[in-house]
């Protein structure tokens, strides 16, 4: 099994960032999702999101949230999204889990960060997890081995990027935008000044998401960041495709592209 | 007391914690409540808090709530007996709390005024709020008009088409209107819609809140504005009958107008505190909106509450007649009285309330909004259980001006 740590630290002597790509389990279907995360390891990404599709996704912009629309009425659940990280993680990127609170929640932390563990999952990002409320995960994914991604944000104060920071493993999470999930024509600027200020606080590597969908704009956050996070853009290539093939060939090249920038 | 002169108290505002049940420093009551957002959120969320912390201990903001309070949407509001209403409850006593006679309609205009003017003191100029029967949208767009404020109102693409007419006032009243098109089209996904717009224009924009649930301080706070109509009617109901109700009823779909007649009450022991949610076709049927009543613990809106869920933890989408009470979740706090059993939740069907709906109209002259109606109708039963010696403060929360179309349809009008 590949671990974050292995990822950051080949990435680093490569003098390199690392490429994380993000996509929903269940879509474009419950095996298409395997296939497309495999593509997009094939086409260099390092480490895979598979995110697990939850009815109310508060912070995602309107492509994931059709993605995510599209996987439930596939009738994907969590057994599924085990599934696909298991699938994925066989490729050898280092596989996580993005999701919102409630589903682990209900599926019990414990069973849910064991079940991870044992399909080769490395960890979880968790976007609406708050410090003040993320004890018993944190607990649960120690007691599995697993890593815990928790997000800090351009309005975070020192000392909420501190609290955060105190709570993750593997690496940080920086939101680049106020906003919801979605490519942007820019990345916003504060996005710079956010990793500076967080990796006062932290040794840990600092990945940027949110609002990355070219090559160009990957270079550009490769400049200054550990790790560029991409998702809608690919989830938007998928939608936009006229068939599966296609879909696979699109998101093969832009991540293609994206792997030359985090390089340049 | 209000229209004697006097002003509201900070005691009055807040109980400060004369119940022993404000939340604790992170939100909690017990174990519900807290903040589950995304991080960018917490500075805003923290900033609307200690502002309201401030505020609330501030003479002048009691001023001018207190005189918002009296001189715009009419408070204090009457009590009504109702005694031909009253024999279908078996003889027993029920006592309206006219919230339905304030500005708008509906008690909502009691937190969007404390919430507009806390805006101001966020030196904030522009507003957003979500709405399901529109009676929020309506209050939200009422206070963003008297104090010059940008308004934004999320409301569910369903919701916009079966409550029309508060559409056409919100747009009156300068504020657009965005219908949320994705899952259910309700008020679950018209409040995604608004914290979406939330996380991305927080340095111009309150998010004002229109129910007692959400993450921490939304409970508190729109609780606190919504306290007076359980101030005042304990008050009325000494005067009126020289003695507390046996029982207080009150809908509850978020909770605001519920917790906000129930608040000033969780003192009294011997008062029984009666909440109704909205049955819908009932519960065997799947189609209802009885969080409390039929839901499960876990998260939704960023706080920890009773939810409809299914086993995995996706939200279930919930019904009922009444746009007002169709949510899946519901307060924190509201969550906790049921568990330290202070208050108990019952289920009324659509077609229960439509015939306490009826019923008020024929024999009061009063047409209630149809989520009130569910409280009415709970009163009933109750009324027959208490026996004819007790006496039941209803709360009366809106006006059925907006149900027109519904009760059309529903009556074959």
């Amino acid at each position: 099994m590949t671990t974050l740590q292995t990822v950051f630290a080949k990435a680093k002597a490569d003098n390199r960032a690392a490429l994380v790509g993000y996509l929903p389990a269940g879509f474009p279907s419950k095996d298409g999702a395997i296939t497309a995360a495999a593509a997009l390891v094939e086409a260099g990404c390092d480490v895979i999101e598979i995110g697990l599709p939850y009815s109310d996704p508060l912070m995602d912009g309107p492509t994931i949230q059709d993605a995510v629309h599209r996987s439930l009425t596939n009738g994907t659940r969590i057994a599924d999204v085990m599934r696909t990280v298991e699938g994925v993680a066989a490729t050898g990127a280092a596989t996580l889990v993005m999701t919102y609170w409630n589903p682990i929640d209900k599926y019990g932390a414990d069973r849910f960060a064991r079940d991870l563990a044992n399909a080769g999952g490395v960890g979880t990002i968790t976007p609406d997890l708050t410090p003040e409320e993320s004890e018993p995960w944190r607990a649960a994914s120690a007691a599995a081995g697993i890593d815990t991604v928790f997000l800090v944000a351009p309005s975070s104060t020192e000392a909420r990027i501190k609290a955060v920071v105190d709570c993750c493993t593997g690496f940080v999470y920086a939101a680049s935008l106020m906003g919801v999930t979605g490519a942007r024509e820019t990345v916003n600027v504060a996005a710079e000044g956010l990793v500076k200020r967080t990796k006062a606080h932290t040794d840990l590597p600092v990945c940027v998401g949110l609002g990355v969908g070219t090559g160009a704009q990957a270079a550009e956050v490769a400049g200054y960041a550990d790790g560029v996070i991409v998702g809608s853009a690919f989830i938007r290539r998928i939608l936009d495709a006229p068939d599966e093939a296609a879909g696979l060939a699109s998101i093969g090249a832009l991540a293609g592209e994206m792997a030359k920038g985090v390089r340049r | 007391m209000a229209n004697e002169g006097t002003i509201l108290t900070a005691a009055d505002l807040a109980g400060n914690g004369a119940y022993g049940n404000d939340p604790d420093v992170h939100g909690k009551f017990g174990i519900f409540g807290g903040r589950y957002v995304p991080e960018a959120l917490i500075p805003a969320l923290d900033e609307v808090a200690s502002v309201y912390e401030k505020a609330k201990n501030d003479a002048q903001f009691l001023r001018e709530f207190d005189h918002l309070l009296r001189t715009y949407a009419g408070r204090p509001t009457t009590l009504t007996d109702v005694p031909r209403f009253s024999e279908e409850a078996g003889g027993a006593r029920i006592v309206l709390k006219r919230e339905d006679l304030t500005h708008t309609g509906a008690h909502k205009i009691n937190n969007v005024l404390g919430q507009a003017l806390l805006t101001k003191r966020l030196g904030k100029k522009r507003v957003i709020a979500e709405t399901g029967a529109g009676q929020h949208g309506v209050a939200t767009a009422t206070a963003a008009a008297l104090l010059g404020l940008e308004c934004v109102i999320y409301m569910g693409a369903v919701d916009c088409e079966r409550q029309a007419l508060n559409v056409a006032r919100m747009k009156l009243l300068g504020a657009t209107v965005v219908p949320v098109t994705n899952g259910s089209q309700t008020l679950k996904d018209a409040i995604n819609e608004a914290f979406r717009d939330w996380v991305t224009n927080v340095d111009t924009t309150h998010y004002l809140f229109g129910t007692v649930a959400g993450p921490h301080p939304f409970p508190e706070i729109v609780r606190d504005f919504a306290r007076i109509i359980g101030v005042e009617a304990r008050r009325q109901m000494l005067e009126l009958t020289g003695k507390l109700p046996d029982a207080v009823c009150a809908a509850v779909g978020g909770g605001s107008n519920a917790i906000g007649i129930f608040h000033a009450f969780i003192g009294d022991e011997g008062v029984r505190l009666h909440g109704y949610e909205a049955a819908g076709h009932g519960l065997d049927s799947g189609e209802h909106a009885l969080t409390l009543t039929a839901g499960s613990v876990g998260v939704l809106h960023g706080s920890r509450t009773y939810v409809l869920q299914d086993d995995e933890g996706q939200t279930i989408e919930s019904h009922s007649i009444s746009a007002g009470l169709d949510y899946p979740g519901v307060g924190p706090e509201h969550a906790w009285l049921k568990d330290s059993g202070r208050a108990s939740y019952h289920g009324v069907t659509d077609d229960q309330a439509m015939a306490a709906f009826s019923l008020l109209a024929r024999t009061e002259g009063i047409i209630p909004a149809i989520e009130s109606s569910h409280a009415l109708a709970g009163a009933l039963e109750l009324g027959r259980e208490l026996g004819p010696e007790a006496t039941i403060l209803v709360n009366l929360s809106g006006r059925g001006d907006k149900d027109m179309g519904t009760a059309m349809k529903y009556f074959n009008l």
